[in-house]
């Protein structure tokens, strides 16, 4: 573990073009995102926003278009290799055969990066800045959601990215923990000064913790750029996304 | 089943290609083993000493009228090399190990732990399936041999307390010995290598192939299970011809 903090990539993405079986979920995407920043993609369910991620970190390959890390294409050869990017699934996906010591020293035992004794200490210190000091014995299935987003977020600090992806960090968690976990993200960017994408349709998580925010809406961005000049679109789609709510009002709802 | 042939084999060069990596999954090489013999050694002690028992039970009798009873150690035996101890552990294990290897990385795929897998850099074909490979290969041809030992004192057994066979243990062993030559149990041994590659590849390339949730897991190891019986039972067929070949 070098003492020195990663630095954050660039990462842009040019005409990002995808279908399913001829129906198109992602219509030519453009955007930047810059170094350092936390960038947050929003959108209803069924927007497009897991497939663009999927694309994103290397798992899709799109129809059409280019996802530039640093102007290098994500997928020429060693690019992946050269810069260091981490995901935190929604679910976390922990290896349920691991335990959370296992887990998070995952990418070093496996890449032969450090001697076990180093592993089990960058372990520990990882889990100890989460929060999760002595939980290293432990099985995923005796955690609560909250504590395997936060595994999940050791497990992907291990590799020290410098780009790090996180798909819906909230979902499924109490407002407590969704907080905790938000600053978490925030403290991360502050002190690694990594660069940070999340997609959510966690609209307080969004607004709370953003540099900058993409809305996305049928495969398209709707709006793009600061959380006020987003909020301040006047675009109905985006207002309507931004102020929905749930108290009755008997005007607009249908018998 | 047969659309996935193309997948199947590509799976089988992938994981060739992995080789150089063997040393650095030994250990996980060694866990694998460790399940599979763990899992299916008394299976196999106990389904091994009945075909043994059967076939000297089915054979013997007739024999024995027929002034044939020398004969009877060399059938069970031979028949225990070169066929059933093969095909009958290899079945034992398809359905054993080879649902076990399905359901894991199926699951594994299904909750994402495969994506995990590749966003860490980490291939899964060198991860999960040159392991389970490399073990099924190696520890199927020691459980046939195992099978075979067991399933020769099954026959002896029955030969020694049926009344209608009698014949003598030392009488069946003599016959064994005459009978069985080291070239019949390398037979037996090519043939379960061969079932372990089909059953290891099969059953990996289901479980990466797994769409679905819990559903798509049950689906993938069902036909698991069946594709690898079925493909055993046809290059059982193939290979016994082949090496009746070669031992001419």
């Amino acid at each position: 573990m070098s003492d020195e903090a990663p630095q954050g990539v660039r990462l842009e993405v040019r005409r990002l073009t995808k279908s399913y079986n001829g129906q198109p979920v992602l219509h030519g995407l453009d955007f930047a995102v810059e170094r350092g920043e936390v960038f947050v993609i929003m959108g209803p369910s069924g927007s497009g926003k897991t497939v663009l991620l999927k694309h994103l970190i290397g798992l899709e390959t799109p129809d059409e278009g280019d996802i530039l890390i640093e102007g290098e294409p994500a997928g020429s050869p060693g690019v992946m290799e050269r810069y260091r990017m981490a995901m935190v699934f929604q679910s976390g996906a922990l290896l349920n055969s691991l335990n959370v010591g296992e887990n998070v020293g995952l990418y070093l035992t496996e890449h032969r990066l450090k001697p076990p004794a180093e592993i089990a200490r960058v372990v520990a210190e990882k889990l100890e800045l989460l929060g999760l000091k002595g939980t290293e014995e432990k099985l995923p299935g005796e955690l609560s959601g909250g504590m395997k987003k936060r595994v999940a977020i050791a497990r992907a600090l291990v590799i020290e990215p410098q780009l790090i992806f996180y798909d819906e960090p909230t979902s499924e968690l109490d407002p407590l923990i969704a907080v905790t976990i938000g600053q978490e993200i925030l403290r991360l960017n502050h002190r690694m000064r990594v660069t940070s994408i999340v997609v959510t349709h966690d609209r307080d998580l969004a607004f709370g913790i953003a540099n900058r925010i993409a809305l996305l809406h049928e495969g398209r961005i709707l709006a793009i750029g600061t959380p006020d000049a987003v909020q301040a679109d006047p675009n109905p789609l985006v207002q309507q996304f931004l102020k929905a709510d749930f108290r009755f009002n008997p005007e607009t709802s249908t018998p | 089943m047969f659309q996935n042939i193309g997948e199947i084999a590509l799976l089988f060069g992938r994981t060739l290609k992995a080789l150089p990596q063997t040393r650095r999954q030994f250990r996980k090489v060694l866990e694998q083993l460790f399940e599979i013999g763990n899992a299916s050694l008394l299976m196999a002690c106990v389904l091994s000493l009945f075909i043994g028992g059967v076939l000297a039970l089915q054979t013997g009798p007739v024999m024995s009228e027929r002034g044939l009873q020398s004969f009877i150690g060399q059938i069970v035996g031979l028949s225990l090399c070169r066929e059933l101890a093969p095909v009958m552990m290899a079945v034992l294990i398809a359905g054993r190990v080879g649902s076990a290897m399905a359901a894991e990385i199926g699951s594994m795929k299904v909750y994402q732990e495969l994506d995990a897998l590749q966003t860490m850099n980490i291939n899964p074909i060198h991860y999960l399936v040159l392991p389970r490979m490399l073990a099924i290969s190696l520890g199927l041809p020691l459980l046939v041999i195992f099978a075979i030992l067991v399933g020769w004192v099954g026959g002896a057994l029955v030969c020694v307390f049926n009344a209608q066979i009698a014949v003598s243990f030392d009488g069946y062993m003599k016959s064994l010995g005459n009978g069985i030559d080291v070239l019949d149990v390398v037979n037996g041994l090519i043939k379960s290598f061969a079932f372990a590659v089909v059953i290891g590849t099969v059953s990996c390339h289901q479980g990466l192939a797994t769409i679905g949730g819990p559903r798509g897991i049950g689906r993938s190891v069902t036909k698991a299970v069946v594709n690898s019986i079925v493909l055993i039972l046809l290059l059982d067929y193939v290979l016994t011809r082949l090496l009746m070949h070669l031992d001419k």
